[in-house]
């Protein structure tokens, strides 16, 4: 997949640093299951990881520690009925049939593997939305929206951080085309007016900080369609 | 200057490359056989360095020693998963650390993480075995990191050992959080530019 719009370097750091909550985590790896690109680069953000990792000053583990390890992990290969090592027993299966499908593999123990399958509801003239439930202790926002073609989203600023993954079909703004597994990763101060291009409808997964400050005029009046 | 080509064509032995060039060994020993002696060593390099960010990022002795014990148990583990095109073993062993801590402090889940590992293992036929580009790799990002400002480093630092967020971080060093952020983008930027020069 040829995409055009990815990461902010800022968001690869945080997200290889394990800064982001589960919201903007699941919309990250979301695109990273989407983008090559964006693969590499956040193995390359995890150096930084390693890196200090390495330079970390090192504190003296239980004297027995190794040991206990050793013996926790012959246990575990004693429980196993065929004595197999625990290490080639993990839960991973070897091919995951769970690709297929049109959802990105992150997404699908929310939402299954089609796109067709979602359950929509309607929430403004040509919007719909899905909301995807991460519990309350996650303070940021997950949904999906489904934008009918030719649709013009009223023009809105951010109150906080806001990602938008585009899953099928596509819009456009004063930052270019997004298709699918297009993320724009905005800075929170920034406006834009996206229209869904003709031909189908745009269903993307948007993550939001929740509204935790008084904001503006427009956002005011747009919270209630789309609940930002 | 400096430039990436250069480096890697510096015949001075490097011990911060040579370390990794032997992890890689080391892993792979423990991967393709279950070899106790270069897990043993892998444990004693790694276990107290696990530890330590553990505790840098505010548990108790005791939580940071079981932790780590779980860690080093999941390396055990996943051994034989472990790709040297992706990066590098210490680099491997933080995302461990990095998603067990996740799942333990944050309250959240290190699943979305996972599913990208276990769709990047489904979709690894079989990986390269081109040392010559991982030493390569190795000698970047050491060189990188070798380079970093201090007000890069201790951002990066505050954020992968510390475990602090990006606010908590602009609070702590009362910084606006355009800089921190700016910080993170020229450390990775650094990294990134070097690395792409070998890929
Ligand atoms: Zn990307």
């Amino acid at each position: 997949m040829k995409l055009t719009h990815h990461l902010d370097d800022a968001t690869l750091v945080r997200y290889a640093a394990g800064d982001l909550d589960e919201a903007f985590a699941v919309i990250v790896s979301s695109h990273l299951a989407m983008c090559e690109q964006c693969r590499k680069a956040s193995h390359d953000a995890e150096e930084l990881g390693g890196q200090m990792l390495e330079a970390a000053e090192e504190t003296a583990v239980n004297e027995d520690a190794f040991a206990k390890l050793m013996a926790a992990i012959d246990e575990q290969n004693q429980a196993n009925v065929d004595g197999v090592d625990a290490q080639n027993v993990h839960q991973f299966p070897k091919k995951r049939a769970a690709i297929s499908g049109d959802v990105p593999m992150p997404l699908q123990r929310f939402l299954g593997s089609q796109i067709a399958d979602i359950e929509w509801k309607k929430v403004a003239p040509g919007i719909s939305k899905h909301d995807i439930d991460l519990g309350k202790d996650v303070p940021s926002s997950l949904y999906l929206l489904n934008i009918a073609e030719g649709q013009a989203v009223p023009e809105h600023g951010h109150g906080g951080m806001e990602m938008t993954l585009i899953l099928s079909g596509a819009y456009t703004d004063r930052f270019g085309r997004f298709g699918p597994g297009d993320i724009a990763d905005l800075d929170e101060h920034v406006e834009h007016q996206p229209i869904v291009e003709a031909g189908a409808p745009c269903i993307c997964l948007v993550a939001t900080e929740k509204p935790t400050k008084f904001k503006g005029l427009v956002e005011r009046i747009l919270q209630p369609i789309i609940g930002i | 200057m400096r430039t990436a080509l250069k480096l890697v064509n510096n015949n001075e032995p490097n011990p911060a490359i040579e370390l990794a060039k032997h992890h890689r060994q080391l892993i792979a020993r423990v991967g393709s056989s279950q070899d106790r002696a270069a897990f043993q060593a892998l444990f004693e390099h790694f276990a107290p360095r696990i530890k330590a960010m553990m505790l840098k990022g505010g548990m108790g002795v005791m939580q940071a020693e079981d932790l780590m014990q779980d860690v080093m148990m999941t390396v055990w583990r996943k051994s034989s998963q472990f790709s040297p095109d992706r990066g590098t073993v210490s680099a491997w062993i933080f995302t461990i650390a990095r998603n067990a801590r996740i799942d333990l402090m944050r309250k959240a889940s290190s699943r979305p993480y996972d599913d990208v590992y276990e769709m990047e293992i489904a979709a690894d036929d079989k990986s390269s075995d081109d040392e010559v580009l991982q030493s390569q790799r190795e000698e970047c990002i050491s060189a990188a990191l070798q380079d970093l400002p201090k007000d890069q480093r201790e951002v990066i630092q505050l954020a992968f050992v510390a475990d602090l967020s990006q606010s908590e971080i602009a609070k702590k060093l009362s910084l606006p959080i355009g800089t921190v952020k700016s910080r993170m983008r020229l450390a990775y930027g650094k990294l990134k530019g070097k690395l792409e020069a070998v890929r």
